[in-house]
């Protein structure tokens, strides 16, 4: 039997979701639901000094105005507080305003019209201070966070940075700046509560981690996590933005207990820009040096980025320069300050995503100082363990990439010269850059079950965000098991499964797919045991090794006449199921090796020499990820964080007007993502790399690792086409023309 | 949103007596593309709507050597209309450099003519300073973020654009809206159907309360095709203009230029004609010295804001480039 895994299975979901049928988090029919609409904060700072309801009220089919005059009083205050997992959330438990969007009150009515109505009638008056949200008018509060993301130092030091700068014969130094972006995922934030009698909830929720959320829920309602059951069958895109419990979550809640009906919640799209996580804007001073033949003396990397008023979220940019090139001197510092924001938050490649884009962007310019080829500049300083721990790769192939990229790209072809192919009013350019990602697991936990019928049945509590996760799942049990997918049914998104991990930092495959894999390897023993153990089995007396299944057969490998199929098998034992559970968790590969996944990059643009439209004509990505499990589903994560790079490099930022401390383009028409016309063809290609250390499938996840470098090869490009270096994102037409 | 009552005359009378009879909380609704938008926003919150796409205002016909629009004619099937590609491609050009595909197909003829600026201080009411919106409240624009707002032709009460790109093409093609009211039909030339912001940004358009656009005429032209609508936009599809050039050359290749019309948007709360451009170019041979004279004339008087500022520049270079582009 061929093996399933990496084959481009279509997705098993694939027909729910195209004719309308796959019931995302809103859509979930309660026939007693009811509807809630939030108002936001129109200030980004202050407190309200009255908010007049009366109006609202008024509107027929309105149930309940819920304002922080008469919002139930949470029983878990005391655990919304900054922590390393959980995000502060504004629940009208006080009239205190700390960013503008922020939830002020929630209309409750019979239908979605009169709760938008009663919503929109709410009339509030505040008294404002004057917010911060810039750098500069927040720079008194600059602090160091006592950690940078998922446990790293805020500040490293090796070497002597400021020896190996003035050691290097060609140098750089440089301020870069990614903006303040906002995660659009195609379906908002949406949740329905429903309570069962006072201390049982359920929620429909559009989540990136059904069991974080369930436990994050019941804590701040008081309640057992027992006694909260959170059901998220399908997600709409999450990218991060969904990982934590926001304020709506909560609020949908409260106003279900009061009103005694089911609320849906939808946050609506100009609701999503600042309530549900931004990502930080950065300011990041690298500099860079290396001697004549290229070899980095020194490497710095010192970023600011923004965190709320009463919460603590880093932007950790500074990481990808510890780690990428091998070089003596490395210097890195994360510092935050404080602006009247909603907290920042996860957004796809958190970190790396900005930290990448600079450090790239940065070598680049190096390579032209020192007249190298960019690639050849990177080789030069492969990174053949990990500079800053010291530990050995569990596997990089990152050369592989590059030379693959370089070949496939046609890079040799590249004249060296800035500004020097054109063609009419258009200049063409190409770039480069390396892409990496950490490779993360956690402890997760699967049931198999073999049904009487001869199916198997797979449940995890995991979530499917678009990514393939039911897919993946699917063609795992199925190899391991050795049935075809069309008898292998994969469950999720539902607490009443194993507890798994949040879908985040690209591990669900990593974490949940290892799990999936122990669970239907242990059922598998237990089967052929069953059998061996049976003396009217043909198996009985066999030896464990000698055992194969395939196709729904069990049978002796070396006689394969010598078998039956496990329908004969749980019929005969009068059983309607045989299951098992199994976990499967990190073991001490995180103490012995340096674990990422990296790529290349390559980037070729068509810039209008007077106009200053930058055109993306070709992307290709080649990436070194460890075992991929399905060649299609990887293929659109692949590409659809390259567009997302692209999107960074050229149009995305929140608009803030200073003044107000407001995002000024919160809908899709001013918030610019790409249109299909702005994407050229993409390819995403990768490499053969086996990796038995990272976890048991060999994975190391590609959610997240494709907009890494996208946007810095696209910069790249456009330097080369046009001569001229642009370090603040998005690189639009006006920063082009001057 | 606002409930609001619904009819769906099919006369034009009827509809023009229904709007009186509704006065002033109504309005007429084509294909809805700006007005449902403003509505969810609260920005428009009508008690009436009145529906007007069963009005005979369908339709592209000849007319007096010319064209004749329907006003309900949808964006999609002018610029798609072989009489409309082959004599005014120009408006075929900036139709489809607009919206999507999904909104053209909706959006009506008469409705892109009434289109609302994109100013977002406008676009939503929980700011409270817009003079446009809210009459006498002040102007956020001015001081706020402006990076899509006014060159030429604003004033301290307004900084506002028109996005429409159909507007800009029908401002050189020297289109004639005709119009119904309560106190019969009148034509309104294009140059004179937006208004300069004033002291009464508020007030946007020539129309009188009531008056419904019946058809747009396009005058015959003997201009061949010399002629470019050019887009400077921040991204290749749906994005409004930050500049956009309209350009008709009157002219015989390496012969003076007859005639040059020359309209600009994204610059201004109306589409803006170059005139002294225009004059400028008006018996002269094509050359880059006199297209760069035109260019400095089109944004002379520019007044730029705190983010703007390289809309001047673009605006200049767009028309160098749209006149260099008709006239090879």
């Amino acid at each position: 039997m061929e093996d399933l895994i990496g084959e481009p299975l279509d997705r098993v979901d694939g027909p729910l979701k195209v004719s309308g049928r796959a019931p995302y988090a809103y859509e979930q029919k309660l026939p007693a639901a009811v509807y809630g609409v939030m108002a936001m904060s129109s200030i980004a700072k202050g407190r309200i000094t009255s908010i007049d309801t009366r109006g609202a009220e008024r509107v027929p089919g309105v149930l309940w105005v819920m304002t922080h005059l008469n919002a139930p009083r949470l029983a878990g205050e005391d655990v919304n507080k900054p922590d390393n997992q959980n995000r502060v959330i504004q629940t009208l438990q006080d009239g205190e305003i700390h960013y503008s969007n922020q939830p002020i009150a929630v209309a409750v009515a019979e239908t979605l019209v009169a709760a938008e109505e009663a919503a929109f009638l709410i009339k509030v008056r505040y008294a404002s201070a004057k917010p911060s949200v810039s750098l500069q008018s927040s720079m008194p509060s600059l602090y160091t966070p006592a950690q940078a993301h998922n446990n790293n130092p805020a500040i490293t030091n090796r070497g002597n940075a400021q020896t190996g700068l003035n050691a290097g014969t060609a140098r750089v130094q440089n301020e870069y700046y990614t903006p303040f972006e906002t995660h659009n995922p195609m379906e908002p934030h949406a949740t329905i509560a429903v309570w069962n009698g006072p201390e049982s909830l359920i929620l429909y929720d559009s989540t990136q981690g059904v069991f974080s959320d369930r436990d994050r829920v019941a804590s701040l309602l008081g309640l057992k996590p027992e006694n909260v059951l959170v059901i998220s069958p399908y997600l709409g895109g999450g990218f991060g933005s969904k990982g934590p419990v926001w304020s709506h979550v909560v609020l949908a809640a409260m106003a279900a207990r009061h009103v005694k009906r089911p609320v849906k919640l939808a946050v609506e799209r100009p609701q999503m820009f600042g309530a549900v996580g931004v990502r930080s804007s950065t300011h990041q001073t690298i500099a860079a040096a290396a001697s004549a033949d290229g070899a980095l003396t020194a490497l710095r990397n010192d970023t600011i980025s923004h965190t709320s008023t009463f919460d603590q979220f880093v932007e950790s940019a500074s990481l990808p320069t510890r780690m990428l090139y091998a070089c003596p001197n490395n210097s890195t510092s994360q510092k935050l300050v404080r602006s009247d924001i909603g907290t920042p938050s996860f957004m796809r490649a958190p970190g790396e995503a900005t930290g990448v884009n600079a450090l790239e962007i940065a070598l680049d310019e190096l390579a032209y100082e020192l007249k190298m080829d960019p690639i050849a500049l990177r080789l030069k300083n492969y990174a053949e363990k990990d500079p800053e721990t010291n530990l050995p790769w569990s596997s990089k192939s990152l050369r592989e990439c590059y030379r693959m990229g370089a070949d496939k790209f046609g890079w040799e072809k590249r004249p060296k010269e800035p500004r020097s192919v054109r063609d009419g009013n258009m200049l063409a350019g190409w770039g480069m850059a390396t892409a990496e990602y950490p490779t993360r697991r956690s402890a997760s936990t699967a049931k198999a079950i073999m049904h009487a019928d001869g199916k198997l049945e797979v449940d995890a509590g995991t979530q499917d965000l678009g990514t393939g996760t039911y897919t993946v799942m699917t063609q795992v049990a199925a190899q391991t098991m050795g049935l075809p997918v069309s008898r292998v049914r994969f469950r999720l998104g539902d607490t009443r499964y194993p507890n798994t991990p949040v879908s985040g930092g690209s591990q669900t495959a990593a974490s949940t797919g290892s799990a999936v894999q122990f669970a239907t390897s242990a059922l598998r023993e237990k089967l052929a045991g069953m059998a061996i153990a049976d003396k009217q089995s043909p198996l009985s007396g066999a030896t464990m090794g000698d055992i194969a299944f395939e196709n729904g057969r069990i049978f002796i490998k070396s006689s394969p006449s010598r078998g039956e199929t496990l329908q004969a098998l749980l019929a005969r034992h009068q059983l309607p199921s045989v299951e098992t559970t199994a976990t499967s968790q990190p073991g001490l590969e995180k103490k012995a090796f340096s674990m990422y996944a990296f790529g290349a990059q390559f980037a070729e643009v068509r810039v209008d020499a007077d106009l200053g439209e930058v055109h993306v004509s070709r992307m290709l990505g080649v990436f070194a990820a460890g075992r991929i499990l399905n060649a299609k589903t990887a293929r659109s994560q692949l590409i659809g964080g390259m567009v997302w790079g692209a999107s960074m490099a050229l149009f995305e930022q929140n608009l803030y007007d200073e003044r107000l401390g407001r995002i000024v383009n919160n809908n899709l028409a001013e918030y610019h993502v790409p249109a299909n016309l702005d994407i050229p063809h993409i390819e995403a290609l990768w490499v053969d790399e086996v990796d038995h250390r990272v976890n048991p499938l060999g994975v190391k996840g590609i959610g997240e690792i494709g907009i890494t470098g996208a946007a810095a090869a696209i910069a790249n490009a456009i330097f080369h086409a046009t001569g001229k270096r642009v370090r603040d994102l998005p690189i639009t037409p006006d920063k082009l023309i001057v | 949103m606002r409930p609001f009552s619904y009819t769906r005359p099919d006369s034009v009378d009827a509809a023009v007596h229904a709007y009186a009879e509704n006065s002033p909380e109504v309005r007429y609704i084509g294909g809805g593309t700006n007005l449902i938008d403003l509505m969810k926003m609260g920005v428009e919150r009508p008690a009436h709507l009145i529906d007007i796409n069963r009005l005979p205002l369908t339709g592209i016909e000849e007319h007096e050597g010319g064209l004749r629009i329907g006003a309900l004619v949808r964006n999609t099937e002018c610029a798609s209309h072989e009489l409309v590609r082959t004599r005014y491609p120009i408006l075929s050009q900036a139709i489809l450099a607009g919206a999507s595909g999904q909104l053209r197909n909706m959006a009506t003829m008469g409705g892109n003519l009434l289109q609302s600026t994109r100013c977002y201080y406008f676009y939503d009411p929980s700011y409270r300073e817009c003079n446009m919106r809210a009459p006498g409240s002040g102007c956020s624009a001015k001081l706020g973020v402006n990076r899509i707002h006014a060159i030429l032709g604003a004033s301290e009460a307004c900084i506002a654009t028109n996005p429409s790109d159909m507007s800009v093409a029908l401002a050189v093609l020297n289109a004639k809206i005709n119009v119904r009211g309560p106190k019969g039909d009148r034509v309104i030339p294009i140059l004179e159907f937006h208004r300069l912001p004033g002291a009464t940004p508020h007030i946007t358009t020539n129309l009188h309360p009531g008056e419904l656009i019946t058809s747009i005429d396009l005058p015959p032209m003997d201009f061949g095709t010399r002629s470019c609508y050019l887009k400077v936009r921040d991204r290749r599809s749906y994005a409004f203009a930050l500049v956009s050039v309209a350009a008709i050359l009157s002219m015989d290749t390496g012969g003076p230029m007859r005639e040059a019309r020359l309209a600009l948007g994204g610059v201004a709360l109306k589409p803006w004609r170059a005139q002294r451009s225009e004059q400028a170019l008006a018996g002269k041979k094509a050359s880059a010295e006199i297209f760069q004279h035109a260019a400095d004339l089109a944004v002379e008087g520019a007044k730029p804001y705190k983010d703007n500022a390289f809309k001047v520049e673009l605006a200049r270079r767009a028309v160098l480039r749209a006149l260099t582009t008709v006239s090879a």
